[in-house]
């Protein structure tokens, strides 16, 4: 169904040849020869380097910047501060256009770029740094939520912040006078009157800190304008679309002008989406007329985005059977000096925070908080995490309050396939059920463990992205080979293979005879971000119904060429079968065009649009999983081993098993990382560990001593043959899962991660005094 | 403001996978920007310049290095091998074919540096335990795969040379 999206499973009478196969990745080869190119692989001729200077104050007026001796230096071409860029709108960002190119006046948060240098190479540019001079007036600075939050804080923003590009961000709810930048509520049913129906009410906070995404490959730009001011920037970013919107804005510059080409990413996880290092990028080039290149250190990604911290309150009312009655969530999240797109995370965030359970009453509000550090931005989960840690940390405390077992009470509540999660949004579309039970028999619930060990279970529901569009091309070359165009971004998901064994599948042509075309804003088509779990979803139906669009025009041509209803055609490897004819793809094509030469085109759009529910449009689908972990504590140091997790994830039907597979280790391995060892440490305004000796990401030594990622394949996901969302839904219940098998295990409740020796072995000993 | 020095240079040798190649580089050149920026051997990536990520990893006489810290001087008369020079497409290194094969690779940004690594494991002890690639990759992280795979593949590479041999 063109536009929308709707049931994209498909009868079949015959087995899938392509999808649902692990076919090798289309990168695999050049990314195991070191031929894979990244932006920081790429070069233009007369390509100069560019640097930052970055604020060394968490907030401080800038009195005057001294840029002569910088100049000075042999080899620098410009150096570059916002008085250089008053002929470009110099704000941007996705919610709140709020972010200036180069400080302008007040440095918000420690590492905001204040001044930048162009120059011949990086030496000489690193040498430039060091002769800017700025006269900084420190000021007082907010750093934590409390502080931000507090009567009578020193405010981040003080002007009114402009509206950024999101129709469903159209209603931003700043309150003028505090560092409140967004709020979002809902109410469900009577809301909070229903606690006094609630035979046990449960209420406590909790705390989830800053986490940084350490992509492997750290944030790089490069851009070019040409002589009919046309811009090109190749850019490490998972939205090429909208950091094409914000540059045509800031430059004003025609879209049909600007062309973002994005090559392979070394790794992303939300801290590649929405522009980062673009307008810099393109700014400076345009000053020096000459292609630049910016690339950050590892430890100025620390000083680019970031996960938002959040401290979550819930309550929780149940019925003396185990139903639950009513939840109250009420979140403050911290995103920084930026708004970046943290409106967005909270409404997302807390909007499921209550998990995939009937509950009548509910009460949800959260707000973005404006504090003078790193910008907070997208991170794997969206938001989710945050709230999950709390709400089903406190749901495993009301099962042991009512003497239920967690898996069990968790499974009375569960929502069914097809029940409404909201009223206006896409009813539930897996199995919870199925999943939890899998997970449960997985780790051997019911079976009793070691004295010393601990098991627990944590469930999760996200919803993806809505209204959202995506639109392909496919085109079917002359000798019946074909390209995918599609803006889908490669950043070590698979997406592009996935999308390949589709358009192969679909076309019946083997996956060696596809090729998927690098994005480029001016070749392959809109695309709203690769993000939210949704390519596989979202592009995947945009192939799809593309493929299927060059299927219908073979069947036409070969119903004339042979004379049969098209009806009675139907393809199989790379012919048109019909009648016990065989037309061969290229001859089809010649018949078509009368010469060997002409190709067909297939084109596909997705557009789910907006819809009533309460974030502008429905989810195209629910991301749903479930952990279930075995874990020990070393009493003596507070380590906490985990000697086995289990993921479950609702995937509808694996386009490819292996790649699926790979996603949730990774998101497993992601997820113990913040659980365990990860914690962006600010010292008043100081951000003391950006650096990977300082924070410690997993390592490999840190893999449970059995890890096992299982799915639940009922291909009822509106995606591709069934299939939907993968990828976030396996990091999300990793936390609370452990926070509960230690709670079974040692009687200790953890509220604040992460989960560090320290942290345990203090709270161990704090349960062992008398 | 003290003067701006100009560097010295350095004339150096190298046997880059097993091509003599002789330089003049600045004496403080990073082995990882002469072999990228001169050498146009862009396997090696550079992360976290700081010797913890491995991704920059290079064998220099067959013993894994950061090439983000490590100067090209040090290199001089040696032999450097780069993820180049361990396989070809038509001609994979069994660790290569082992880590297409498990789905080792997502974004691939550490592959070069793990594969490095993991061969100069292999060449030292051709049947390590888990518990040796684990402990062996601890200088080499991956933010995508969660390892498993990875380690798997290592693992199956072994076990493959060792049926062979």
């Amino acid at each position: 169904m063109r536009g929308g999206i709707g049931d994209g499973g498909v009868t079949r009478t015959r087995p899938f040849r392509v999808v649902g196969h692990s076919v090798r990745r289309l990168d695999a080869i050049d990314k195991v020869t070191g031929r894979a190119r990244y932006v920081t692989d790429l070069a233009q001729p007369g390509m100069l380097y560019a640097a930052l200077l970055r604020s060394p104050h968490a907030h401080a007026r800038i009195r005057s910047i001294d840029v002569a001796a910088a100049r000075a230096v042999p080899g620098v071409h410009a150096v570059v501060t916002s008085a250089d860029l008053t002929w470009c709108d110099p704000y941007f960002g996705p919610a709140f256009r709020d972010r200036p190119i180069l400080s302008i006046g007040v440095a918000r948060y420690e590492g905001e770029p204040v001044a930048a240098v162009v120059a011949e190479d990086e030496g000489a540019g690193a040498e430039a740094l060091d002769r800017i001079v700025v006269d900084y007036e420190p000021l007082p600075a907010v750093t934590t939520l409390e502080e931000a939050l507090a009567p009578g804080a020193t405010l981040v923003h003080t002007d009114e912040p402009l509206a950024g590009h999101f129709a469903d961000l159209s209603t931003l709810k700043p309150i003028r006078g505090t560092n409140v930048c967004h709020q979002f509520h809902l109410t469900r049913g009577r809301g909070v009157a229903a606690f006094a129906d609630a035979d046990l009410t449960l209420e406590d906070r909790y705390y989830f800190p800053r986490v940084q995404h350490y992509s492997m490959e750290p944030h790089a730009a490069m851009a070019a304008w040409d002589e009919e001011d046309g811009l090109t920037v190749w850019a490490s970013t998972q939205n090429p679309y909208s950091v094409r919107v914000e540059l045509a804005k800031m430059f004003r510059v025609p879209l049909s002008r600007i062309r973002i080409i994005v090559p392979l990413l070394g790794g992303g996880f939300g801290g590649k989406t929405y522009a980062k290092l673009e307008p810099i990028t393109s700014a400076l080039a345009r000053l020096v007329r000459r292609p630049v290149r910016l690339a950050i250190s590892a430890q100025d990604a620390f000083r680019t985005v970031r996960r938002c911290d959040a401290r979550v309150r819930v309550r929780l009312g149940l019925r003396r059977d185990g139903r639950l009655l009513a939840a109250e969530c009420i979140a403050d999240f911290d995103v920084g000096a930026y708004a970046d797109i943290g409106p967005r995370i909270i409404q997302k965030g807390t909007y499921t925070a209550t998990g995939p359970y009937r509950i009548p009453n509910v009460v949800l509000h959260s707000q973005a908080v404006y504090t003078n550090t790193t910008p907070g931005g997208a991170f794997r989960g969206f938001g989710v995490p945050q709230l999950a840690w709390a709400v089903e940390s406190l749901l495993d405390d009301a099962a042991r309050r009512l003497d239920r077992d967690p898996v069990d009470l968790r499974r009375q509540n569960l929502l069914a396939h097809g029940e409404e999660f909201e009223p206006g949004d896409t009813p539930v579309d897996g199995k919870f059920e199925e999943s939890l039970n899998r997970a449960a028999e997985a780790i051997h619930w019911t079976q009793a463990t070691a004295p010393d060990r601990g098991r627990g279970v944590a469930m999760m529901m996200k919803a993806s992205i809505g209204p959202t569009v995506s639109e392909a091309m496919v085109r079917l070359h002359a000798d019946g080979s074909a390209t995918v165009l599609a803006s889908t971004v490669e950043m070590g998901q698979g997406a592009r293979t996935v999308l390949a064994q589709i358009a192969a599948e679909v076309l019946a042509i083997s996956i060696e005879r596809v090729s998927v075309a690098t994005p480029d804003t001016s070749i392959t088509p809109y695309d709203q971000t690769t993000s939210s779990s949704r390519s596989t979803t979202l592009m995947g139906r945009a192939v799809q119904e593309a493929a299927e669009d060059i299927r219908e025009q073979l069947l036409r041509i070969a119903a004339k060429a042979i004379d049969a209803p098209p009806a009675e055609l139907g393809l199989d490897d790379g012919h048109v079968v019909a009648r016990g004819t065989r037309l061969a793809y290229p001859a089809l094509l010649a018949e078509r065009f009368g010469m060997s030469g002409g190709e067909l085109i297939g084109r596909g759009i997705v557009a789910p649009g907006r819809s009533r529910a309460p974030l502008g449009g429905s989810t195209p689908f629910w991301e749903m999983a479930v952990g279930a972990v075995e874990v020990h504590v070393d009493e003596e140091t507070g380590a906490v081993v985990v000697d086995e997790y289990v993921s479950v994830a609702d995937v509808g039907r694996r386009i490819n098993p292996q790649q699926c597979e790979g996603q949730d280790e990774g998101a497993v391995m992601q997820g113990l990382g913040h659980t365990l060892l990860e914690q962006m440490v600010y010292d008043g305004g100081q951000l003391l560990n950006a650096n990977l000796v300082d924070y410690r990401v997993p390592r490999a030594e840190d893999l449970p001593g059995r890890i096992r990622c299982l799915f639940v394949e009922n291909g009822d996901g509106a995606g591709p043959f069934g299939a939907k969302g993968a990828g976030e839904g396996s990091l999300i219940p990793v936390s609370p899962a452990i926070g509960n098998a230690l709670a079974r295990l040692t009687g200790v409740r953890f509220r604040e991660l992460p989960l560090t020796p320290e942290r345990v072995w203090r709270a161990l000993r704090a349960r062992s005094k008398p | 403001m003290p003067a701006i020095p100009t560097p010295s240079l350095s004339s150096i040798t190298l046997a880059v996978n097993g091509h003599r190649v002789a330089l003049e580089v600045p004496t403080h050149a990073l082995l990882l920007d002469v072999l990228r920026d001169r050498l146009d051997l862009k396997g090696a990536k550079r992360s976290c310049d700081m010797q913890v990520c491995g991704a920059c990893t290079v064998l220099v006489e067959g013993t894994p290095v950061s090439a983000c810290s490590y100067l090209a001087v040090e290199a001089d008369g040696r032999e450097v091998l780069t993820v180049e020079g361990l396989g070809t497409p038509d001609a994979l290194h069994p660790l290569q074919q082992a880590f297409v094969d498990h789905g080792a690779v997502q974004c691939g940004f550490c592959t070069s540096g793990m594969l490095l690594s993991a061969k100069a494991l292999l060449d030292e002890q051709p049947r390590p335990t888990e518990a040796d690639v684990l402990h062996h990759l601890r200088g080499n992280l991956c933010r995508c795969t969660g390892y498993r795979k990875i380690v798997d593949a290592i693992l199956a590479c072994a076990a493959g040379s060792a049926t062979a041999a």
